[in-house]
């Protein structure tokens, strides 16, 4: 029976498929309606960028067409839980969502903020701060006294001290590359030995299940799984005992495991949390 | 041959048994429920306030008032514990009672709509705001819930976890029903920018 039930949710699930697809974030401001000149974006770039690199907290900007079939509500949290603004811990981001053809907006308040900016003040920055002026056509005006606003109240919440370098989430103990190296060196050498005193397959298993384990108890599961089989092949292939083999194959099978940051010079959250604080409006 | 067979069976069951991935997600499970609760009660708060702002204006519809005080009562005649995830019975009561109050709730926003003094005033519009972001916040975290259930729950009956679920006598968790969901897919309006639209 709760199987069944099951089935027919999943079988409900498809119409979802046609809600408005949350778009990548590459920059503070995300204008898809092409209502902000570039100059405009550029000036609210720079004076988020600016509050960021002074308390360390993040905002963004979303305008968009429509939010339809979801309520604003609905997109905007969905895009807090893709988009990540704020520090990680301290949850402190902040994302204004603009549904123009929908007239609709929603302030989204990360957990970190919901002290500073209760529910009832965000819905006043909306209609005292924003709304007045959309309802003008003045769509710059209204994103940018929003934002002006919201930094003010969030420069009232005390939070840590901004990181040096661009706030990033913390690493684990061991780094994936770093173990990825150590782990290719133990593969090649204690394969050696094992697979002497255990034949090559039993040897190439035993390298394989102990680097698995390991990597399961440092990082998750997936990746103690995908260490033993990478592990295995390098050992029974012999790949590690050939100096370049055992490097080129080594880089070319961590790649995909571990994401490195990529470039630098585009812009992403830093893993805050939202749930579903904050205040909607229309005008 | 054979050799590889006790590898391929090795691999299965260090990958297969799940019991760590059980554990995880049983705490992600009870992480998400405490946060329904939290909401719930956030919602809760309110009720007071709002019942002593309504009742100030004169001759407020008694009958909304009467279903309010019924939702409470039933809301706490039901001892909301972290492990009401495991009693699908008590599970279902528990979301009975408060889709009562939701219900008794959004209803005394219509009617109060009916009195203009009273939605003028700035207690008023601040509790509807409230309101709304305990809703909203309600609504989050049902979603999350039931995401967490249903990770864990296909665990519990996936083949080969089934097993580990089994040994150990994991059961499927609770979760609000399918109707239910379809119902907060449209949280409840609680429309506030009436007087913007002039």
């Amino acid at each position: 029976m709760r199987l069944l039930l099951l089935a027919g949710w999943l079988a409900l699930a498809p119409p979802a498929l046609a809600e408005v697809a949350v778009p990548p974030v590459k920059a503070r401001v995300t204008d898809l309606t092409g209502t902000l000149s570039a100059e405009q974006k550029g000036e609210l770039e720079s004076r988020i960028a600016a509050y960021e690199a002074r308390r360390g907290s993040q905002i963004a900007v979303l305008m968009l067409p429509t939010t339809k079939p979801e309520e604003i509500e609905q997109y905007s949290i969905r895009v807090a839980e893709a988009w990540k603004i704020g520090r990680k811990g301290v949850d402190d981001g902040l994302i204004l969502i603009v549904a123009k053809d929908d007239r609709r907006l929603r302030i989204e308040v990360g957990y970190g903020l919901e002290g500073v900016i209760p529910d009832s003040v965000a819905k006043r920055v909306i209609d005292e701060r924003i709304t007045p002026r959309f309802r003008n056509g003045d769509f710059y005006g209204g994103v940018r006294d929003g934002v002006d606003q919201l930094i003010k109240l969030a420069e009232g919440e005390k939070l840590p001290a901004p990181k040096a370098a661009a706030a990033k989430s913390e690493p684990p103990p061991v780094s994936m590359f770093d173990f990825a190296i150590g782990a290719l060196f133990f593969a090649g050498i204690a394969g050696l030995f094992l697979k002497k005193m255990l034949g090559r397959f039993l040897g190439s298993l035993a390298v394989a299940a102990g680097l698995g384990l390991l990597a399961w108890l440092l990082f998750e599961l997936v990746t103690g799984v995908i260490t033993a089989i990478i592990a295995f092949l390098i050992s029974i292939t012999n790949v590690g005992t050939g100096r370049g083999g055992f490097y080129s194959s080594g880089s070319g099978g961590w790649s995909g495991g571990s994401s490195s940051g990529g470039s630098s010079s585009s812009w992403s959250g830093g893993g805050g949390s939202f749930g579903g604080g904050g205040s909607s409006g229309s005008w | 041959m054979r050799n590889l067979l006790l590898g391929l069976i090795a691999a299965l069951s260090l990958a297969g048994c799940g019991y760590n991935d059980f554990q995880r997600l049983d705490e992600g499970v009870k992480a998400a429920w405490s946060e329904v609760l939290n909401n719930y009660q956030r919602r809760a708060d309110l009720i007071p306030n709002l019942v002593a702002t309504v009742q100030g204006a004169a001759d407020f519809e008694k009958s909304t008032l009467i279903e309010i005080a019924k939702a409470r009562a039933s809301v706490a005649s039901i001892n909301a514990t972290p492990e009401l995830v495991n009693d699908p019975e008590a599970f279902a009561k528990f979301q009975a009672a408060q889709a009562q109050m939701t219900s008794a709730l959004s209803r005394l926003l219509a009617v109060a709509e009916n009195y203009p003094q009273l939605t003028a005033t700035k207690e008023f519009g601040e509790l509807r705001v409230e309101l709304a972001g305990a809703e909203n916040r309600i609504s989050v975290a049902r979603g999350r819930y039931i995401k967490a259930v249903q990770e864990y729950n296909i665990l519990a009956r996936q083949f080969p976890t089934n097993l580990t679920a089994m040994l150990f006598g994991y059961k499927p968790k609770a979760n609000f029903s399918v109707d239910n969901e379809k119902a907060i897919a449209a949280p409840p309006k609680v429309d506030f920018s009436k007087p913007a639209k002039k």
